[in-house]
């Protein structure tokens, strides 16, 4: 479960001077949903999705993330998220296996609990070939895996993902966007952002456009399609940014 | 905070970055072989040079004395000068190093000493030149020798005893120890190498767990865990300490067995090493904790301020020059141990280095010391976990 409401950050840039990158943004997220946040470069996703995996705190608002409050009990939140971000890279030097051990034992994962955990998210993410090799020479799909691996190692009941499919190519994000959908069978509370429009056709149950750090419009493809009279998602988008921009 | 958490960062950047050859290098290798080759190296070049300029008969002029044969010859007969044609640029040819030195003979020389009238000699040389020295010095015992045999001469002529302008004889001895004149000589040198080695095996795990992890994306992934902040800065706090200590132990050990094996006694006896006192030594480690613990907490910080590699080697190697200044000035004659230097950092280690490696064991001081330089390293490591709380600083664009 994900619930914030007037959420708002804002950064201190040395050259730009305040930056409303997060202005008020309420919504809500439930178990087995896929919450899909749809914005433009700069519109403010990253920022969203650090504030609710606890990574920064707002400035203004509140958020609630598994049932705990994102700035008084924020190790309890990051115990119940997984968070996959393009920017969340893996350590070069240490195995497949290395990793996802350590991400376990920082959970507070038990060693024979972990050595179990891995083999089972090896086999359900078919890593049994690399699992013992280093990750700076796996490839692309292979440290994807790794990532997911990672992310799921404590099964978190929220998974927070960033522009997961961020320059991949066409199998490894369908892969991506395979094992998100699994992760809305399995009963996860799911918040996914992208650019990219037939990623949130094809995947989300609700859908936020985020502009400039506003929620402009949320709801189901369906209701986004009946608000703007457009069919095309690229079209429903434009026309909820261009109603922002026009006044 | 949980020791556990701290633990399991701790193992696992060990790990890491025992995987890492750079690490190695500066962690490992660079401590083990400096030493020796340090010691082989000044000792060897020492000794060349000392040999080399003794070896070389230095090359003189004679200004004057055309009216003294007696004194000319003397000069003649003495084969530890080369005596040169009188040119009149003699000034510029000293300055060149063309010749050693110059003697200048007046006018009327022995006709004056004969006679009893006051003369003077004047030796030129170039001054601070090790050669030149050697080569004026030798000039200034010949005349000296001349002086004494003209005042014999004379006292002998008025049958006066010698002890009459000679009332007593003086001399200076050594009373203290060879440890203690080693440890005088040397003592702001082994502060000041445990230092470099402190610092040296620090500054690569320091940025490279800090502004390194930023760089590769890797810290966002780390924070995403839910053990505190404080424990990840606790752990990687741990590893560059324990990488900049693991340095100086390195060094010490590869120092004393090379003493021991190495065959590379005579580089150290050269350099008075043979006498350093381990009880010294001991002493100086101790009090080198603190500083340790201060280094790494600060460069870990100023790692963690840039956003990479290159940015964080920019600002920790003013840092070096920090260092090296006040452990300089620690090496200089005549500063001595007081309440005032012992608070401050780094020169008063060098100080009370000094002091212990001659056998001189100021409590108060020395706890002084450890006690206001565990304040600082105590407040660099508050300063560390602080920055790591401030997401502009780990989230800086
Ligand atoms: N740490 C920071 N300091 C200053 N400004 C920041 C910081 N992080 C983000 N911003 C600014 O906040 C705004 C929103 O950025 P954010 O990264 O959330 O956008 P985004 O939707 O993720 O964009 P993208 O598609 O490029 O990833 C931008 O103007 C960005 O420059
Ligand atoms: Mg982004």
């Amino acid at each position: 479960m994900i619930s914030t409401h007037l959420l708002t950050k804002s950064f201190q840039d040395r050259r730009r001077g305040a930056i409303l990158a997060v202005d008020g943004v309420s919504l809500e997220v439930r178990p087995g949903q896929i919450y899909g946040l749809l914005g433009a470069n700069g519109a403010g996703k990253t920022t969203v999705m650090r504030l609710l995996a606890t990574l920064i705190r707002p400035s203004g608002g509140s958020a609630t993330v598994g049932g705990h409050d994102v700035v008084r009990d924020a190790a309890a939140v990051r115990s119940k998220v997984g968070f996959l971000a393009a920017s969340t890279a893996l350590y070069g030097r240490l195995t497949a296996r290395e990793v996802i051990t350590y991400f376990g034992e920082l959970n507070g994962l038990g060693r024979a609990q972990l050595r179990a955990r891995i083999d089972q998210l090896a086999t359900d993410l078919d890593m049994h070939g690399f699992l013992d090799r280093r990750c700076e020479g796996l490839s692309t799909g292979m440290k994807q895996k790794t990532s997911i691996a990672r992310t799921l190692v404590h099964d978190p009941a929220v998974m927070i993902f960033d522009e997961p499919t961020l320059g991949l190519d066409v199998t490894t994000a369908r892969a991506i966007v395979q094992f998100v959908r699994n992760c809305r069978a399995m009963g996860k509370t799911v918040i996914y952002s992208t650019h990219m429009m037939h990623e949130v056709e094809k995947l989300c149950d609700r859908i936020g456009i985020i502009h400039g750090g506003r929620l402009l419009a949320e709801g189901t493809l369906q209701e986004l399609r009946q608000r703007t009279g457009e069919d095309d998602m690229e079209e429903v988008f434009i026309r909820i940014i261009g109603q922002r921009e026009a006044p | 905070m949980s020791l556990k958490s701290i633990a399991v960062v701790y193992r696992k950047e060990l790990r890491d970055l025992l995987r890492d050859r750079r690490t190695l290098r500066s962690m490992v290798v660079f401590p083990l072989l400096m030493m020796p080759l340090m010691i082989v190296g000044l000792g060897k070049v020492t000794r060349v040079v000392d040999a080399r300029a003794r070896a070389e008969i230095p090359a003189i002029q004679i200004q004057g004395g055309e009216d003294s044969p007696g004194v000319l010859a003397r000069l003649r007969s003495d084969n530890k000068l080369r005596i040169e044609p009188s040119t009149a640029d003699w000034r510029q040819l000293i300055a060149d190093k063309k010749i050693r030195a110059v003697v200048v003979i007046p006018a009327h020389f022995e006709a004056d000493i004969r006679a009893g009238a006051e003369s003077r000699i004047s030796i030129f040389q170039y001054e601070g030149e090790i050669r030149s020295g050697i080569a004026a010095a030798e000039l200034e015992g010949l005349f000296r020798r001349l002086s004494a045999e003209t005042v014999q001469g004379r006292l002998a002529a008025r049958r006066l005893p010698p002890s009459l302008i000679h009332p007593f004889e003086i001399r200076r001895e050594n009373a203290a120890s060879p440890e203690k004149v080693t440890g005088n000589r040397i003592g702001g040198l082994v502060p000041y190498l445990i230092l470099i080695f402190c610092f040296v095996g620090a500054i690569y795990p320091a940025i490279d767990l800090s502004a390194g992890e930023k760089e590769r994306g890797t810290m966002e992934t780390l924070l995403c865990s839910p053990v505190g902040r404080t424990d990840i800065v606790l752990g990687k706090f741990l590893m560059v300490l324990t990488s900049s200590l693991a340095a100086v132990a390195l060094a010490c050990l590869s120092l004393a067995f090379s003493l021991r094996f190495g065959g590379i006694g005579k580089g150290a006896a050269e350099l008075g090493l043979t006498h350093v006192d381990p009880a010294g030594v001991a002493g100086t480690l101790v009090l080198i904790l603190p500083v340790a613990v201060f280094f790494s907490a600060a460069m870990f910080t100023l790692g963690l301020c840039a956003r990479n590699h290159r940015e964080a080697l920019s600002y920790l190697q003013p840092l070096m020059f920090v260092i090296v200044l006040p452990a300089v000035i620690g090496m200089m004659p005549g500063i001595e141990l007081n309440t005032r230097l012992a608070l401050v950092p780094i020169l008063n280690i060098s100080l009370a280095s000094r002091e212990m490696l001659t056998g001189a064991w100021h409590w108060p001081e020395l706890a002084l010391i450890f006690a206001s330089t565990t304040a600082y390293a105590s407040a660099a490591l508050a300063v560390a976990v602080r920055m790591f709380g401030r997401e502009s600083v780990v989230f800086r664009v």
